[in-house]
């Protein structure tokens, strides 16, 4: 079945071409940090974690989100998601994938990372975000193989691959929870100490996640023949809709705590992202651009004419995947650690070596996400 | 016999002898009572040695610790901090005017209850029998998780190559790698060898005490039930085992 | 296939170039070993020769989780000679004089980087009268 990526007009092979290039970019700075250490980024003593982390916890949510067009069509028979429940399956593929690359351009010693397999400690959640990481990137792979074969045959899957995406749909769940625990489980990191997190983690990414999902299913079918109904869209959107929502009161409950209740533990994170700290405000602007999209899609969303719009869904989709992309790629990550334990406030901006390797794990998932949805473009239209 | 088996068994007749023989040198791993190390700075006597780093010298030339001059990629083991920042985080209104802008020493814990060792995926930093919070920068990954977990900002990150910046490096201890995790062990080689930690020996007001906190009539016992001491951050559960006596 | 002596030059080719290394090594000189400097009057390390020579690394990862993980310092060998665990200490320091003269000779001949010493530092050398006074036997 691979073999069908092989065979794309000009536009696609130029297209990866690009892709790689921005690979080779990234991966020669990462060269460079391999060589010289975690140094050649904008990380530091006090901030430890930064755009690798805050990406890899985005892209969990984007993989997890899967579940909303696998678990409508599997578990309540939602037929107009028939045909793109794989295309979810194959971001999420791509996701994970993205979410390993960015663990592992992330670590100080790299050549030792299987010591977490190794040296199993179950009492770190770092661990099991391991386990339910590789695990789910294991069911996603058998299930888009098993499934797309058989569309590619016209038969119906094996009886066993429904266990298998059944078992995938709490999979989900559990991936984006643990890797939430990775963080509100610190007693001395009191922004992410928050039972909360979890929560705000799923809403976040049901919104993000499926946005994405209708922005590829908008763009790709004006190339290629991947037929998914308006109607599929338009559920989607739906579930955009209230997961943004959902995702919007979470943080104005947490909002309310933090303000209202004046711990200044739990306060001056919320400070700095709002409005600076001590005069470091780096994130303000950054922070105010994610809450005016957010609110701004959800008036677009919550208004049914402009969701039936091709063009405004498109915008309000754009403007979600960015607004969270801010709140949890960036902001999420980077404000734990502020201020610093013994009460400064560092400031962190990643360097354009930072950058060029995240663009790099960027292009191998955009990379993936073209390669398998031209796959099922070709076995939708090739038939057998 | 494999040769890997050959050397496990003669391992572990060394080990037994060593503990039949109460060997000097294995006195933490050598059986015994369990221990609970613990340290004492009495802040008033380290403050009447205004302006002295003999504690943090010594421990960073005994420990090959860099000097990089970059504040963002720092490693330090034992450091002066403004008593604000240090301990009266949440109530300067509580210090003493003649205590604003003095500094403290601060250093690794060694928490009873370290988040640290919780979240470590390896096992490379973890909480020995006698209370010493080890480290071993062998099995450090660098995923830099326990630095995101200490409350107290005692960990360091070798974000380069630290050998550049150890002026004089000394064979007796090994400087580390980049990126690996290292911190203050309490000077855990020392104690091997039945001495006291580099700092305390070095301390020339006899500020730091320390010693075993099970031990009925040790020094810091004594000191700890004649005067008030707090602790950095109680509120977390982590129980730090470093005490500074007011 | 069309053009079957094409395939076959292009695969003579790449079969040459694969196993070039070897060939280039084979046509060469031969290399000698090299020539350890060894401690005076010592007949034995803490194990016979041929496991030394053969797994001194598996030795030395063995001490490394005894000490660091352990806390045991002082290892018992087959003749009941205690020492002290430590490569910079006992292995080069107190026995091997000269790091260069020892690991470094062999493992240059084999060419294998170990990254022992990117942390442990090398133990100055001791005064060269003192070397001279010792002596150096093969």
């Amino acid at each position: 079945m691979l073999e069908k990526a092989l065979d794309g007009g000009r536009r696609y092979w130029l297209w990866l071409a690009a892709l790689l290039a921005v690979v080779c970019a990234a991966a020669w700075c990462y060269a460079l940090q391999l060589r010289v250490g975690l140094g050649v980024t904008g990380l530091t003593r006090d901030v430890t974690w930064g755009l690798y982390i805050a990406q890899f916890t985005f892209f969990v949510g984007v993989a997890a989100s899967a579940v909303v067009v696998v678990l409508p069509y599997y578990l309540h028979d939602y037929k107009a998601f028939g045909r793109v429940t794989i295309l979810g399956e194959f971001v999420a593929i791509s996701a994970v994938t993205m979410c390993g690359a960015f663990i592992f351009v992330d670590m100080g010693q790299p050549a030792r990372l299987l010591n977490i397999v190794r040296y199993a400690a179950p009492g770190s959640l770092m661990f099991w975000d391991l386990v339910a990481l590789g695990g789910y990137l294991l069911l996603n792979v058998t299930i888009t193989r098993v499934t797309l074969e058989a569309e590619r045959c016209q038969t119906a899957p094996p009886q066993w691959v429904r266990r298998v995406i059944l078992l995938s749909i709490p999979w989900a769940i559990s991936i984006h929870t643990v890797t939430a625990f990775l963080y509100s489980g610190l007693p001395g990191r009191p922004f992410w100490l928050t039972a909360l997190l979890a929560p705000r983690f799923l809403a976040s990414a049901f919104a993000a996640g499926p946005a994405l999902l209708i922005l590829l299913c908008l763009f790709v079918r004006r190339w290629w023949d991947l037929r998914v109904a308006d109607e599929a869209i338009r559920k989607i959107a739906l579930i955009v809709t209230y997961a943004l929502a959902a995702h919007l009161f979470f943080a104005a409950v947490e909002l309310f705590t933090v303000f209202y209740g004046q711990v200044p533990d739990h306060l001056e994170p919320y400070r700095y992202l709002y409005f600076g700290l001590d005069g470091h405000a780096v994130l303000t602007p950054w922070t105010w651009a994610s809450v005016g999209l957010a609110v701004a899609a959800l008036g677009l969303l919550l208004t049914p004419a402009a969701r039936a719009r091709r063009s405004l869904l498109a915008a309000a989709c754009v403007a979600v995947f960015v607004a969270l992309w801010i709140e949890k790629g960036l902001g999420l990550v980077v404000a734990g650690f502020i201020p610093a334990p013994l009460g400064t406030v560092p400031d962190y901006v990643p360097t354009l070596r930072e950058v060029t390797i995240v663009a790099g794990i960027w292009a191998v998932g955009a990379a993936m996400v073209t390669v398998f949805f031209k796959i099922t473009a070709a076995v939708r239209t090739d038939g057998p | 016999m494999s040769t890997s088996r050959r050397v496990f068994l003669r391992l572990a007749a060394t080990a037994a002898t060593a503990a039949a023989a109460g060997s000097a040198l294995g006195c933490a791993a050598s059986g015994g009572a369990r221990r609970r190390l613990a340290m004492a700075i009495d802040v008033r006597k380290c403050l009447d040695v205004h302006g002295c780093r003999a504690c943090v010298d010594a421990c960073h030339e005994a420990h090959n610790v860099p000097a990089i001059p970059d504040r963002a990629h720092e490693v330090k083991w034992v450091w002066k901090e403004p008593f604000e920042r240090a301990l009266a985080v949440r109530e300067p209104a509580t210090l003493p005017a003649a205590l604003r802008g003095s500094e403290v020493l601060v250093l690794c814990n060694h928490c009873d209850n370290p988040p640290c060792t919780r979240v470590c995926p390896t096992g490379a930093t973890w909480k020995r029998d006698d209370g010493v919070v080890a480290m071993d920068e062998h099995r450090c990954i660098g995923c830099r998780y326990c630095v995101a977990a200490c409350p107290y900002g005692s960990r360091s990150f070798n974000f380069v190559d630290p050998r550049p910046f150890v002026a004089h490096p000394t064979s007796d201890y090994p400087t580390r790698t980049k990126g690996v995790v290292e911190k203050c062990t309490f000077c855990e080689e020392r104690l091997a060898v039945g001495r006291l930690p580099a700092c305390v020996d070095a301390c020339p007001a006899g500020a730091m005490v320390f010693g075993d906190l099970d031990e009925r009539g040790s020094e810091i016992r004594k000191l700890l039930n004649e005067r008030y001491s707090v602790r950095r951050r109680p509120e977390l559960g982590t129980r730090p085992q470093v005490f500074y006596v007011i | 296939m069309r053009r079957p002596t094409l395939l076959v030059a292009g695969l003579a080719a790449f079969v040459a170039l694969a196993t070039w290394p070897v060939w280039h090594a084979l046509a060469g000189p031969r290399p000698t070993a090299p020539e350890l400097a060894r401690p005076v009057g010592a007949t034995e390390c803490v194990a016979p020769t041929d496991y030394m020579r053969a797994s001194h690394m598996k030795l030395l990862v063995e001490w490394r989780d005894r000490v660091v993980r352990d806390g045991v310092r002082a290892y018992t060998d087959r003749h009941g000679r205690v020492v002290t665990m430590s490569l910079s200490k006992t292995c080069i320091g107190a026995c091997h004089t000269d790091k260069t003269k020892f690991c470094d000779r062999c493992h240059d001949y084999t060419g294998v980087k170990p990254t022992c010493w990117d942390c442990h530092v090398v133990p100055p050398v001791p005064a060269p009268p003192a070397l001279a006074a010792r002596g150096e036997v093969r």
